[in-house]
């Protein structure tokens, strides 16, 4: 189970990795495990606002389908593309080719209000 | 799989292995000053020859379109129906098989399905079709929903012109949900395209025609499938399913959801139902559309098979952020469609069209050389049309029926402006001599 130290994690199971003003979204390795085959994944329009803890898009399984939660509030100024045919990266590789959005973040001090890779480790045990 | 029911000694070691004497045992958490004591007030019981003569009086108290004429219309049609239809789906492997969410036991059904789901398409020329909903008039409040939370809007716009009982299911629907349903005028027989571009605006989820509409006439819908786009709003049409065998296929003129009655396609009238909603779709909507969906795969032996997809669009799975409650679906009038559309094929369909097209034609042209009668509208029309009469219409409409024909809808019901019209219809079934029957009886009244 992977849980990369530099990251930041929500409890709905999305990370979160901060560069500057802009933070890049995704889900756990624990979350694509829990799921199974990912087979779409919804995500917003560029310019979309988010908002921290509200949902900004959905990610299926085959049988499942489940919210994604906004890490943190700001405007989406990226969307993985690759997603669109290749759903199946989220399951691949979900902290690299498998990230979602990226964000310019409004309020970076909302990053506090999340956990970091140990109290994540420990939920998740 | 056919049905195989109990008998009363698999009951009997049915309860004995849950370890109860009777089925009674199993009420025991009733309290038993609810349950009702007595004997219930029901007539004796009556042997198979005595029901059948006793169901057989109470048919004949109705007239029917075997010993009557039938000039009716409105959404329901007295089209042919070769005998194989009913013989295939009386088989008990479809008759009685119910939904087949076990694929491993359920191949036929499946397939059967995709086959109807791809006939759909192929008559629509949609992307999508799901394997059917309840009926012409659910459909398009199907097709409100998904527009409505497509779009995010919540405004809809549905022709006068569209089968008024259909607007009246969409406007059940809408209630409670928080979608204004507004009815747009029509006029000289079709949808008022002024009005209709006055009322779009960046609200609108949906614009809504029936093609041919309800009174039997076509509507401009390449001007309306423009306009609509124009605000980035979805266009729904209604179609005769028979009508798309000689009409341009909606997909050409835009439609983004194509809906309509299947119940023209093998299935007969049976007093309002059950009908056929056929749903059709663009492939950007295929995630938002309502019902089952079969898709063909491969297993994992590698060999084909069907099985049924696209389940997280459904209520089970995606609950309140479904765009519909729906988890059913009317197979076996699906399946009379698919053995219909196979017997007849892309020319016997289109033969079908064309004669009602021709018959309808001949009628309409007669009616109005009579003295007191006139075609009410202008515009190009299929097989319906409405007449306007100068005597009153319930005279003309009773006259009829003494003579064992049944010659038209009054629309006064419908539409106030309509009160001295009723519409007319003809289908492949109706022969000269029939035609020439009620141009008779209607030339005896003036």
């Amino acid at each position: 189970m992977q849980v990369p130290s530099e990251l930041l994690y929500t409890e709905e199971h999305e990370w979160l990795s901060i560069d500057g003003d802009v933070a890049t979204v995704g889900i756990s390795d624990y979350a694509q495990g829990e799921l199974g085959d990912v087979v779409f994944v919804e995500l917003p329009e560029v310019g979309a606002t988010v908002k921290q803890f509200e949902p900004f898009g959905t990610i299926e399984a085959v049988k499942a389908v489940s919210d994604l939660f906004a890490p943190d509030s700001g405007e989406v100024v990226e969307v993985n593309s690759v997603l669109n045919d290749a759903p199946e990266t989220v399951n691949k590789s979900p902290y690299e080719e498998g990230w979602m959005i990226r964000i310019k973040m409004s309020d970076p001090e909302e990053a506090k209000q999340l956990m970091d890779a140990d109290a994540y480790k420990e939920k998740i045990s | 799989m056919g049905f195989v029911p109990n008998t009363k000694d698999d009951q009997k070691a049915m309860l004995k292995k849950i370890g109860v004497e009777k089925f009674e045992d199993l009420l025991s958490d009733i309290p038993p000053e609810l349950l009702f004591q007595g004997d219930l007030k029901l007539p004796q019981p009556m042997s198979e020859m005595e029901v059948m003569t006793h169901l057989r009086d109470l048919g004949n108290k109705n007239e029917n379109c075997e010993d009557n004429i039938c000039f009716l219309g409105g959404g329901a049609y007295d089209h042919f129906i070769p005998a194989a239809v009913k013989h295939i789906i009386s088989r008990p492997e479809f008759y009685t098989a119910y939904t087949p969410y076990q694929p491993e036991v359920s191949q036929g059904t499946l397939q059967a399905i995709y086959e109807y789901q791809s006939m759909i398409c192929e008559l629509t020329g949609m992307d999508v079709a799901n394997d059917s909903v309840y009926d012409g008039g659910s459909a398009l409040a199907e097709a409100m929903l998904l527009a409505c939370g497509y779009t995010r809007r919540k405004e809809i716009l549905v022709s006068a012109a569209v089968n008024p009982n259909y607007v009246e299911i969409i406007k059940t629907y809408s209630v409670g949900r928080d979608i204004a349903v507004k009815v747009i005028d029509w006029v000289d027989g079709a949808t008022d395209l002024n009005k209709l571009a006055d009322s779009l605006s960046e609200n609108t989820a949906a614009v809504i025609v029936q093609h041919p509409n309800f009174f039997g006439y076509l509507e401009d819908v390449d001007e309306i499938s423009e306009l609509t786009h124009k605000f980035g709003a979805l266009f729904v049409t209604s179609n005769d399913p028979i009508s798309l065998a000689i009409l341009k296929p909606p997909s050409e003129y835009g439609t983004d959801i194509v809906t309509g009655e299947g119940q023209s396609l093998g299935n007969s009238l049976n007093f309002g139902g059950p009908y056929l909603g056929i749903f059709a779709a663009t492939k950007a909507l295929i995630r938002k559309i309502p019902g089952r969906i079969v898709g063909r795969t491969l297993d994992r032996q590698g060999k084909d098979g069907f099985v049924l997809t696209l389940q997280t669009r459904e209520q089970h799975i995606r609950r309140e952020k479904a765009t519909s409650n729906i988890c059913s679906n009317e197979a076996l009038n699906a399946l009379a469609a698919t053995v219909y559309m196979a017997l007849m094929g892309k020319n016997g369909l289109r033969k079908v069209a064309d004669l009602c097209l021709q018959k309808s034609h001949y009628l309409a042209g007669k009616i109005n050389e009579l003295n007191g009668f006139e075609q009410k509208f202008k515009r190009p029309f299929f097989k319906e049309f409405v007449i306007a009469s100068e005597r009153p219409v319930q005279d003309v409409l009773e006259k009829a029926m003494e003579q064992k024909i049944f010659a038209g809808i009054h629309l006064a019901g419908f539409d106030a402006l309509l009160k001295d019209s009723f519409l007319c219809t003809v289908t492949e079934k109706r022969t000269r001599k029939e035609m020439d029957k009620l141009i008779h009886i209607l030339g005896e009244l003036f």
